[in-house]
């Protein structure tokens, strides 16, 4: 039955990707594929980051201490020279995966609010380091002298079109593989242990064996999303080490919605064309951003893909009981 | 890393002295922003990410009364009381609404409120820094001890400081207030249930949190200098010794105040530019080792 779905799953990213391709045919303005790569990497950025607030409820403040890890050991690599994009690129997974494991370990043994403190202090130590590490990190000027690009299977990264299908292909497979591990025994366990980690342990889970294999992936693909920013800028900068990257990481889930599965990449975008909107068109950029997320949080309470798909099963299912407005089932889970 | 100047500081008395004073100044503005931080965590559940914001606002209020009225004690005050007013306001017409919901739905509300009020106020006062320049009654030569020379401001910093916790420590520990205060942070529900105000306290909290994040930036105002984003760097800060001495714990949050200034103070002539490094690896260490932070009493 499985392999069926996941068939499914790998049609439908074949698909999208067709569609996608379709985009430099029809345009020639480099913008559009510009912001493509940007979606590709902050969204998967912020769907990974999901794996661990919505699955397996663990609020980490340090996701963008691997993205910026997968940034630079992916332009580090490069800059040898002696390996070949795939070959930096595997090496960049397996890196990042280690490093991210060993921080779970550190860090799952406390629960909740500390937890997310830890995950912090760790990135900003991360941060620190990539800072005053000037000699290989280049310090606050970011990692600087461009990453090499060589040409692999005839695909020439440093063409803008090219660049936009490596990036999209790769970030479909990152989604059906995320999307196949939610599916998994292995995702519901996660959901388990997000709804109620006594009646996990009681079942004889090993709970943090579980938070650490879920932060080791999420990790590993926020590295994956490293690496396109870094492909994209050419370069990887202190910034995306600070916490305010973990931060837009959250953002982007709650404004998207982080029961949905899709939620994450939908609040990427919306963020992404927000701060592109408000930079072109007003100066005040914290008033208007700070605003429209206001608004979202005291009017919809919940991300617009969770609040969409609310309403329609509210629409669809016909009211058992004589509440006006059912208890939203899963306000309350997160606790 | 340069350690022989570290022992070159500390085998000099006035080297000593001048990094001593620096450091605890600044573990004083850190501890002020710190206990409201911890206050308000302590009784409503929430880590309010918007305190720094508080203190930007408190030290711009500073300045622009100081400049209308030229009178600093005056300045002070108007920061408080007007920051103060302003955590009431922000939790009667934000953070209430959200009670009870998602924690992440907290942070995006305080997130919002960073950047409205950033930009609100680079539209009052404008974005270039400014500085309030030292208030008249504070210019007076230097204080000279063990061969160091201490602003006169700097002691008046630390000693209004001292006095600040002094008084944040009776209000909690001595007064029918502070057991109001404790009782609630303990449970709020049973609290609730014994016939307290919580829905009152939460906004009395908020609005002391704002008093102390008011006074952190009228007296940080005359030896920092002003710009919108401000809050940040000082938030994190503060969070890191909120933390460090126990979410919750007034009396923690003094102690590593002290120690962080100091850490930054000293640490800063080892290796300066890992300061900041250096303070989140103590709160790495701190959190693995005791995660309910250095002073607490132990209850998990």
């Amino acid at each position: 039955m499985r392999i069926d779905s996941f068939t499914k799953y790998c049609v439908v990213a074949l698909v999208v990707f067709a569609l996608l391709s379709v985009v430099p045919l029809i345009t020639d303005d480099i913008s559009i594929l510009d912001m493509g790569i940007v979606i590709c990497a902050h969204g998967l950025f912020a769907m990974s980051l999901n794996l661990l607030v919505g699955r397996t409820g663990l609020l980490s403040f340090g996701h963008g201490g691997f993205y910026a890890t997968g940034a630079y050991s992916f332009g580090l690599l490069m800059q040898t020279g002696a390996f070949s994009i795939p070959a930096a690129f595997a090496l960049t997974i397996v890196f990042v995966a280690a490093l991210s494991a060993m921080v779970a370990i550190l860090c799952v043994r406390l629960n909740e609010t500390y937890f997310t403190f830890l995950t912090l202090a760790v990135q900003m130590l991360f941060y620190n380091i990539i800072l005053s590490w000037t000699s290989l990190t280049g310090g606050d000027q970011g990692l600087l002298g461009g990453i090499p690009k060589p040409v692999f299977l005839s695909v020439d990264l440093v063409n803008p079109v090219h660049l936009y299908l490596f990036c999209s292909a790769i970030f479909l497979v990152c989604i059906v593989l995320l999307y196949q591990i939610t599916q998994s025994p292995f995702g519901y366990t996660l959901k388990m242990i997000r709804d109620n980690t006594e009646r996990a342990r009681f079942l004889g889970i090993a709970v943090n064996r579980y938070k650490v294999a879920s932060f080791t992936l999420a990790g590993a693909f926020a590295g994956i999303a490293g690496m396109f920013m870094a492909l994209f800028v050419s370069g990887a900068y202190p910034s995306f080490a600070y916490w305010t990257m973990s931060g837009d990481g959250i953002f982007m889930i709650m404004l998207g919605g982080m029961n949905t599965f899709l939620g994450p990449l939908v609040g990427a975008i919306m963020l992404i064309t927000l701060n592109d909107l408000t930079t072109i068109y007003t100066d005040h950029y914290g008033l208007v951003l700070g605003s429209f997320i206001l608004v979202f949080v005291l009017g919809l309470r919940r991300g617009l893909l969770d609040f969409i798909i609310e309403v329609i099963r509210d629409r669809r299912a016909p009211r058992k009981d004589n509440k006006k407005h059912p208890a939203s089932p899963k306000k309350e889970d997160l606790q | 890393m340069d350690f022989s100047s570290l022992f070159g500081c500390i085998s000099s008395a006035s080297c000593l002295v001048t990094q001593s004073i620096s450091g605890l100044t600044i573990g004083m503005l850190l501890f002020l922003v710190a206990s409201g931080l911890s206050l308000i965590f302590g009784v409503l559940k929430i880590t309010n990410f918007a305190h720094g914001s508080f203190y930007m606002l408190g030290a711009y209020f500073a300045l622009t009364v100081y400049q209308v009225t030229n009178n600093y004690f005056l300045a002070v005050c108007a920061a408080a009381l007007g920051v103060g007013l302003f955590g009431v306001l922000f939790e009667r017409f934000l953070i209430r609404r959200i009670y009870g919901s998602n924690v992440l739905m907290q942070l995006l509300l305080s997130y919002a409120v960073i950047l409205i009020l950033d930009d609100v106020v680079m539209l009052v006062w404008g974005s270039e820094f400014q500085a309030m320049g030292m208030p008249e009654m504070f210019r007076v030569p230097p204080l000279r001890f063990a061969g160091a020379y201490i602003p006169a401001f700097y002691i008046f910093l630390i000693l209004a400081a001292f006095a600040i916790a002094g008084g944040l420590w009776f209000l909690i520990e001595k007064t029918r207030f502070g057991k109001v205060v404790r009782a609630a942070a303990h449970n709020g529900d049973m609290a609730s249930a014994l016939g307290i105000n919580t829905s009152l306290l939460y906004s009395v909290t908020l609005g002391l949190g704002g008093v102390l994040a008011g006074l952190a930036g009228g007296l940080a105002a005359p030896v920092r200098s002003l710009v919108p984003g401000m809050g940040m760097s000082i938030l994190i800060e503060s969070f890191i010794v909120t933390v460090i001495g126990g979410m919750g714990s007034i009396m923690g949050a003094f102690l590593s105040a002290i120690i962080i200034g100091l850490t930054r103070s000293f640490g800063g002539i080892v290796m300066p530019e890992f300061t900041e490094g250096l303070m989140f690896l103590v709160m790495v260490i701190v959190l693995i080792v005791k995660p309910t932070g250095l002073f607490s009493k132990g209850q998990d």
